[in-house]
Formats: C-alpha cells, sequence, structure tokens
C-alpha cells in the first residue's frame, strides 16, 4: 500500500520538520504527526470524521501555532500596507479584522492572511494631566505557516523603513471552533465572548497570560483563535480541553471542514499564477481601493475586473462516492474544461465535493460537467459556495 | 486454510488454488475512514506488486498492490455498499477480492501472523 496523495507529502520540506509548543501535549492525546508545513503537526488523534462532526456538533481546538504571527507597526503603518493589500486597512478600526491577500505585481496571489487593527488604547493619567488616547498604529497578521518565511521576505522588500515589522515567534496559535465554542470560551473566560462578534479582536489579560482573542476561524463555525505565549499554550490547551464541549481536532478535519466550507487553501486552491477576482475572492478588493487603485497587482485585478476571466473558482458537487482529488480533469462533453484544486469526501453531506478552477461559460450553479478519476468520468454539477453554511456569530 | 501476510499490509487467505486478499487492522487504522473502495472486475488479470484496488479515505487515495498474481474470479460487492466494513472489520467481512494463484512460489517469503506482528511493532 502506498500513498498516492497524502495532504501532506508536498508540503514536505527539504530539512527536518520543527516541533511546536504544543508537540509534547498532541503525542499526550494520541495524535499522529505528520510533516506540514514545515513542522510536525497532529492531522488527527481519534479520527478525522469523528473530530470533523465533533466540531460540527459541539466545539474543537486545533492547534495552529505552524501560522506566522506578524506585527506591522508605525505612524504610517497603514499607509504602508495599503501599498501591498488590496483592501482598506486605513479606516480598519481598533479591534476589527479583515480578511486580505498579498499579491504580486502582475495580480497574483502570494497568500492569504487575516489582518487585525491591534493599536493600543493609552488609558489618561489624572495626576499627569493626559488623556486617553490611541498609541501606535499596529496592524496584526497572521499568514501561512508554509508561506512565512516569503511573505516576511516580502514584507520587508516593500514596506518603508519607518514601519515595523515584527515576527511574533514566540506566540502559539490554537483555534476554539464550533457551535458550542463560545459557551465553553464564556466557563474558562467569563464575559470574553459577548465583546466579540465575528472577525472582532481583542486582547485579554487571563491571569498572567497576555492573549490575543479573535472571533474568527477556517472551518465555517463560530469560533475563536487565541494567540498566546508559547510557554503558556500548553497550559491554556489543557484548560479549554477540561471543558465538555471540547476536544482536539487535527489537521485532516481542519481540511474538510474548510473545504466544506468553501475556503480555499493557499498553495492548493491558492497560487501566484492565480489573481483574486479569478479565485473569487473579489470581496477582498475594497470598492474603493479597486477604483483608487495603488497596491501592487492592482492594474492586473482591475483587468480581470473590467474583462472578465477566462476561468473561475467554483464548487462541485459529485455523485457517488468517489473523491475528486486535486489535479483532476473536468470535462464538458470531450473537452476539457478546468482542473480539481481540492477535493475530498464530505462527512457531513456524505458525498463528494471538490473545488475547480472551471473555464467561464461552466461556472454557472447546476451545470452538469464530468470529473475524471482514474480514466472514469463521474457526474458532477457546478455547486455554489460554501457547500455547508457558515454560522458565523453576528450579534444578536 | 493458510493466512500469508505481506510488507504492504495486506493479508491472503489460500485454499488450494485460491486467495482472498484484504488489507490488515494495521493498514485500515493507518488509513482512516475509509469512504470508497475500487475494486478490480471480474476476469481482470493482476501481475503481483501492480495495482489492483484503490481505497479512498477521508484524507487520501491509496493503491492496493497485487500480493501475488493471478485472475480475479470476485470482488466484494459489500464494500460499494458500506466500504466502512474496511474500518469495522477489515481481515474478515472488509475482505477486498479473490483470486486463482497462478504461481504458488510467489508465496514464499510472505509472513505468517507471528512474523507480521513483529513486523508491525518494529513500525
Amino acid at each position: 500500500m502506498s500513498e498516492a496523495e497524502d495532504l501532506s507529502a508536498e508540503d514536505l520540506p527539504d530539512e527536518t520538520p520543527a516541533k511546536l509548543p504544543l508537540d509534547a501535549w498532541h503525542r499526550g492525546k494520541g495524535a499522529r504527526m505528520v510533516p506540514f508545513a514545515g513542522y510536525e503537526m497532529p492531522i488527527q488523534y481519534e479520527g478525522i470524521v469523528i473530530e470533523h462532526d465533533w466540531t460540527r456538533e459541539q466545539a474543537a481546538l486545533f492547534d495552529v501555532s505552524h501560522m506566522g504571527q506578524l506585527l506591522v507597526s508605525g505612524e504610517r503603518a497603514a499607509d504602508e500596507l495599503e501599498k501591498l493589500l488590496p483592501g482598506a486597512i486605513a479606516t480598519l478600526k481598533p479591534g476589527r479584522v479583515r480578511y486580505s491577500l498579498l499579491l504580486n505585481e502582475d495580480g497574483g496571489i502570494l497568500d492569504d492572511l487575516m489582518v487585525t487593527n491591534v493599536t493600543p488604547w493609552i488609558d489618561g493619567d489624572e495626576e499627569a494631566g493626559t488623556e486617553g488616547h490611541w498609541g501606535e498604529p499596529t496592524y496584526y497578521l497572521v499568514v501561512n505557516g508554509a508561506m512565512k518565511w516569503d511573505d516576511i521576505a516580502h514584507l520587508r522588500e516593500h514596506l518603508d523603513d519607518d514601519v515595523t515589522l515584527t515576527h511574533l515567534d514566540d506566540q502559539a496559535l490554537i483555534a476554539l471552533q464550533g457551535p458550542n465554542a463560545a459557551t465553553a470560551l464564556n466557563r474558562v473566560m467569563r464575559g470574553v465572548p459577548e465583546r466579540l462578534v465575528f472577525m472582532q479582536a481583542l486582547d485579554y489579560q487571563f491571569g498572567e497570560w497576555p492573549l490575543r482573542i479573535t472571533r474568527a476561524g477556517y472551518t465555517g463555525e463560530d469560533g475563536f483563535e487565541i494567540s498566546v505565549p508559547a510557554e503558556f499554550v500548553e497550559s491554556l490547551a489543557d484548560r479549554l480541553c477540561a471543558e465538555i464541549e471540547v476536544r482536539p481536532a487535527g489537521l485532516g478535519a481542519r481540511d474538510s471542514l474548510r473545504l466544506e466550507a468553501g475556503l480555499p487553501l493557499y498553495g492548493h486552491d491558492l497560487t501566484a499564477e492565480i489573481d483574486p477576482v479569478t479565485a473569487d475572492l473579489t470581496f477582498a478588493l475594497t470598492k474603493s481601493r479597486r477604483e483608487q487603485g495603488g497596491w501592487m497587482g492592482h492594474a492586473g485585478c482591475a483587468a480581470k475586473l473590467t474583462e472578465g476571466c477566462a476561468n473561475t473558482r467554483v464548487g462541485l458537487v459529485l455523485e457517488g462516492r468517489l473523491p475528486a482529488r486535486e489535479g483532476a480533469p473536468v470535462y464538458s462533453g470531450g473537452t476539457e474544461i478546468g482542473r480539481v484544486t481540492s477535493g475530498g469526501f464530505s462527512p457531513t453531506l456524505g458525498h463528494p465535493i471538490a473545488m475547480a478552477y472551471l473555464s467561464a461559460d461552466f461556472t454557472e450553479v447546476g451545470t452538469e460537467v464530468e470529473v475524471e478519476v482514474r480514466k472514469k468520468r463521474l457526474p458532477a454539477k457546478v455547486a455554489a459556495l460554501p457547500f455547508v453554511p457558515h454560522r458565523y456569530y453576528r450579534g444578536k | 486454510m493458510a493466512r500469508y501476510f505481506t510488507d504492504e499490509h495486506e493479508w491472503i487467505d489460500v485454499e488450494g488454488d485460491t486467495a482472498t486478499v484484504g488489507i490488515t487492522d494495521y493498514a485500515q487504522e493507518q488509513l482512516g475512514d475509509i469512504v470508497f473502495v475500487e475494486l478490480p472486475d471480474v476476469g481482470a488479470q493482476l501481475a503481483k506488486g501492480k495495482d489492483a484496488a484503490v481505497v479512498e479515505s477521508v484524507k487520501a487515495a491509496s493503491d492496493v498492490y497485487a500480493p501475488i498474481s493471478g485472475e480475479v474470479i470476485e470482488a466484494n460487492d459489500a464494500l460499494d455498499d458500506d466500504p466502512a466494513l474496511v474500518n469495522s472489520n477489515p481481515e474478515e467481512e472488509g475482505w477486498f477480492f479473490k483470486l486463482t494463484i497462478a504461481d504458488k512460489a510467489e508465496l514464499d517469503g510472505l509472513m505468517d501472523a507471528k512474523a507480521y506482528k513483529s513486523f508491525c511493532d518494529e513500525l
């Protein structure tokens, strides 16, 4: 037996993978560790489907400490970031989170990321006669683990010297995801969940642990990402997993969950050869900035916006049980019209699903196509994304 | 009836000139949740070490190679409806296919249960 396509295989680094701060914790919980993005990471504990279902029904704890956590700070930080990101940063209020992209000169996607305005509030001091005010503008970026070194090099090259780029490499990052994530977190950190809705963040001092908590994630469920100094992450993971709703989940479930949620995975569904319009991520190009430009890759994206794209990222629902994986060609009759970029079996839906790039004539929802797997043609239909509805908490 | 094991984590039950082939409990554990098994057609000629079946788990597709050469005489249709049988009962109900044994000499050098167990223990 041999693994024909392993989630980890193509991400195998040349060097020995590094260990995560939670490495021993994962092994103690019976995790199977695989190399991914330069780290040994837990692919599963009990089983991918069990962990997937638990996340959809309860709450799961994912270790995503492989991801890059960066700070960009300085009076001109927003302006400088706006040279590289196609989203509005200057108008992003403190405590707000935005999904964004790093693009090359042609508009190809170098990475996707989350950016949060974490500018600190400085309390006033009556004795000193100072008023409360915002401190130095500071932005917190979370980028893909496999891309973080390239991203850092790109930012260093293109950001002016008067802004400071800091790699928070002593911070771990864990994600608590699922419909009961807020209930569980509220029992551990009373009052925190109600202070956040989807895509908001706050800094929170939990005893001696300085945490940064963001209400977001990569599963389509309500949930939180918690940045914590690496030295405290094991205690925090234990604390959260002590709640009855919370169990650890691995990379395998993370991948099947994000696929159901229609969320693209960098290196598979997004690459430097794909622009945001083709990737159906136009929402990440803030409207005013589409017109104004002034960001790397603008010309390429503007052309796609006016002229349209030759192909687009779509969802596919397959008949039967045989999944189509990355690279499977998609046909309409005898014509190849695109390729699958990620695919698998959906535990929630009970049938195979995939993301593919198809030529523009075939991207309407309901279009019947065929996917070729091992010389067999499997009937499939173009489907709306997400496959499984998002359940983000946007407030009462 | 004798049961043999391969270092590719397949088991082979030999009865006269026919053999039943499946994957071991260790293999199914490694693969995780199995969602589809692609079996060879009846009448297919399998060559030792060449592709015989494909197991699709949630995570990945994995090839299963023919442990010995021969002609397929039956495939386990129960796996079409319930591929998870390979997870729940890999070494009995979750068998893959039966074939005629082309060359009994190919069985030489395969492991017995005890040898296979110590093989797995060292992995």
